[in-house]
């Protein structure tokens, strides 16, 4: 939409904040958002940018709550959540699959990959030591392969 | 300290960690709220994740979510702020100078290094979702189905949850 409905970005913009946005941390359309708003208008553009793309979905997701917590131990509700539960989880099982897909040939990254997997859904670690360990170590890695 | 402050403060430092988006820090998120606090179940867990999945927008509505769970709607209020300041307000300070290091090789560098840790984390996050979400064979069983058309179909999941929501209302997951 930004690029071929309006033309408020080039497509070598666009790939150029995409990049950067999948680098920072927090959800990725969030922070294209964030620079694309921030670049036409500055610290304004970046704030209602921001607030047109949560409002509606804010309130969708709190009314769903709400309604969740209201009817959600009612035992036909329950079983139905059971089932959508499962195909949650599928869904983030498929896109660590995708995602992982072009990794796995590389053993140093195949190797990083596991260890965190390792690291935070069987032995249940705490996120922050591990990533701020693995990461480093990661790029690190990286840096002398490509050198 | 109170939930609502706890929850807070834990959400502004896992926000600036998040690389590759919120289901990276799903498993902290779900060993702190879940493990050490019991403030939701497993299978609530799991639910919360399929509502912020099923509804539009990015899927870091999940904290809001929690948030509502915990302690009601300041608290929905109050998470969904922590998550979102602390890294909208990096991106926007560091769109900025990230125009000049365009075609960088360092760049190229710090994108292979992040990719198999953020991997790790989604795999962790479906795992931990997998494990929480099942209660019975079949539940099993949709998240492998669902696994599998996903990475080999365009099928639209909203599909995928309605036929299991109707699976779950017969009784069968």
């Amino acid at each position: 939409m930004l690029v071929e409905e309006r033309r408020w970005l080039t497509a070598r913009e666009f790939t150029d904040v995409f990049s950067l946005c999948n680098l920072l941390p927090g959800p990725n359309t969030l922070n294209i958002t964030v620079v694309v708003g921030s670049r036409f208008h500055g610290r304004r553009g970046a704030l209602v940018a921001l607030a047109g793309l949560m409002t509606l979905p804010l309130v969708v997701s709190l009314t769903l709550a709400m309604v969740y917590t209201r009817y959600g131990t009612v035992p036909g509700v329950d079983a139905a959540l059971r089932g959508v539960g499962a195909v949650a989880a599928g869904l983030a099982v498929a896109m660590g699959l995708r995602m992982a897909a072009p990794l796995v040939r590389r053993p140093h990254m195949l190797a990083f990959l596991l260890v965190t997997f390792a690291a935070i859904a069987v032995a249940r670690w705490p996120l922050l030591p591990v990533v701020f360990g693995l990461i480093p170590l990661s790029v690190l890695v990286a840096w002398r392969r490509h050198a | 300290m109170s939930p609502l402050v706890a929850l807070a403060l834990r959400f502004t430092v896992l926000s600036l960690v998040a690389v590759g988006g919120v289901t990276s820090i799903l498993p902290e998120v779900h060993r702190v709220v879940v493990d050490v606090n019991h403030w939701m179940t497993d299978v609530q867990f799991a639910q919360a994740f399929a509502i912020a999945q099923a509804s539009p927008g990015p899927n870091m509505l999940i904290v809001t979510i929690i948030g509502w769970h915990v302690a009601g709607l300041p608290d929905a209020l109050v998470a969904t702020v922590a998550m979102i300041t602390p890294c909208a307000t990096l991106s926007y300070s560091v769109a900025r100078v990230w125009q000049r290091f365009q075609g960088a090789a360092w760049r190229r560098t710090v994108e292979a290094g992040l990719a198999p840790v953020t991997v790790g984390l989604t795999l962790a996050t479906g795992w931990l979702l997998a494990r929480g979400a099942s209660t019975s064979w079949l539940g099993y069983a949709i998240t492998v189905a669902t696994t599998m058309l996903v990475i080999f179909t365009r099928l639209n999941p909203l599909w995928l949850f309605a036929i299991a929501g109707a699976l779950g209302l017969a009784g069968l997951v």
